[in-house]
């Protein structure tokens, strides 16, 4: 059976009227929890993602004698020895023990701008220019090209050159690891072809120890 | 004179526009976030002027700290359907000849670098506190009677194809350390490496070539 909802009607007849709230709403529990969370993500986003500098090392050949090994000339060569107290010693040439007499001198030099960049920079003259001019150009606008295309125009030109320097790093047990990244850092700075990782061998080790300090 | 009687101000403040500008913020920083990793070691990593970002996913990271220790890590790969950090886990357990359980293996898979000898991993997986567990963080072994460096980086290389390296070292680290890494990587046929970095802008410019 239904049942029937009687209406119950006010005491005084009149529609009952909703009590009349603020309109105003307290945000300060609101405003709290916000703080908070932005603090949160403040101090936990990593905002620079890291860099990374890629590095290709020649392959390992077992036989040290291969004949596919390419033939260094010599009055190119450039060789940087890395070694303790973050100090730099550069000579041109190679270093054979078989000719005691000819050993170049080793050269003192550093990290800093007059240091070894400004001798990379001079001995690398014509591939730098080169590479700035082009640089300017699109900086100035005078060439536009695709970010791309201009990266692999670089790249040409560094596989072109056959006048500039070939630049073998080396350092020895005392270089810290920060030697390194420097050293290969001015290589990219100055625009260098190339260059390789290499170990020391005995003799340059030899030099290193009588070279001035 | 009478003084002039301010008019009583009510003491609420329109909260609204500081709510907006936090919601704002709020909203900002949740969507750009991306969580600071933890690290096994702290690793002041070198300056260059290399602008290249590293990769978010297929990169397993070998991380140098200053006294030598070498700690190991790698990511799940793009998206979670691939499961390369458990997989790894199963390779190098049957590798030595333990055996994990489901859970330590998910469990892995959501922890970031280690470094520490194979048999103390599983330690390390169910270490109950923070502090235990970096107790454990020794170093990778890499003598060459037991390289397990070299495995981890031979396994990895087998279950995520193409994963590069990455090689996060301290500037104070010895270089003889990094060679030692770099060396068997070589061996391994990793001949490209990632070296983290810092950003630090120095340019040569025309004018300051040298005469």
């Amino acid at each position: 059976m239904g049942e029937i909802i009687v209406e119950e009607k006010g005491k005084k007849g009149g529609k009952r009227k909703a009590k009349k709230h603020s309109t105003r709403i307290d945000m300060t529990p609101m405003v709290d929890l916000m703080c908070l969370l932005i603090t949160f993500f403040m101090l936990t986003t990593a905002f620079s993602k890291p860099k990374v500098m890629v590095i290709t090392m020649p392959e390992k050949t077992d036989n040290p004698d291969d004949k596919d090994r390419p033939e260094i000339p010599k009055n190119r060569t450039l060789n940087i020895l890395l070694t303790e107290g973050h100090k730099v010693y550069y000579y041109i040439g190679i270093a054979d023990p078989k000719k005691p007499a000819e050993l170049p001198q080793l050269v003192k030099t550093d990290f800093s701008k007059d240091g070894i960049r400004k001798l990379l920079l001079i001995k690398n003259k014509d591939l730098f220019t080169k590479i700035a001019e082009y640089r300017d150009k699109r900086i100035t606008g005078k060439t536009v090209v695709a970010d791309t295309t201009a990266d692999s125009a670089i790249k040409q030109m560094k596989k072109d050159d056959k006048h500039g320097p070939i630049i073998l790093i080396k350092a020895d047990e005392n270089a810290k690891y920060k030697d390194m990244v420097d050293i290969i850092d001015e290589m990219a700075i100055c625009n260098i072809a190339s260059y390789a990782v290499v170990d020391p061998t005995p003799t340059e080790l030899e030099m290193l120890k009588n070279a001035p300090k | 004179m009478p003084k002039i009687k301010q008019p009583a101000r009510s003491p609420h403040i329109d909260m609204t526009p500081m709510v907006d500008l936090f919601s704002l913020l709020l909203t900002f920083f949740m969507l750009t976030t991306s969580f600071r990793p933890q690290e096994a070691a702290p690793i002041e990593t070198p300056s260059s002027v290399s602008e290249k970002q590293a990769p978010d996913n297929d990169i397993m990271t070998i991380y140098i700290a200053k006294d030598g220790k070498v700690f190991f890590n790698i990511d799940n790969g793009k998206d979670t359907s691939t499961h390369f950090r458990e997989k790894l886990l199963q390779k190098m357990g049957e590798q030595y000849k333990l055996t994990y359980t489901p859970k330590e293996l998910d469990k892995f898979s959501k922890m970031a670098g280690f470094g520490m000898p194979i048999k103390n991993l599983k330690d390390w997986i169910n270490a109950a506190d923070p502090k235990e567990r970096d107790k454990l963080q020794e170093g990778i072994p890499m003598d060459s009677t037991d390289n397990q460096l070299a495995w981890w980086v031979r396994m990895a290389r087998l279950t995520n194809l193409s994963a590069e390296v990455a090689i996060k070292g301290d500037a104070e680290t010895d270089y003889t350390a990094v060679k030692k890494i770099m060396d068997l990587l070589q061996e391994n046929k990793v001949n490209k490496f990632n070296l983290v970095t810092n950003l630090q802008k120095d340019e040569v410019n025309l004018k300051d070539m040298p005469k």
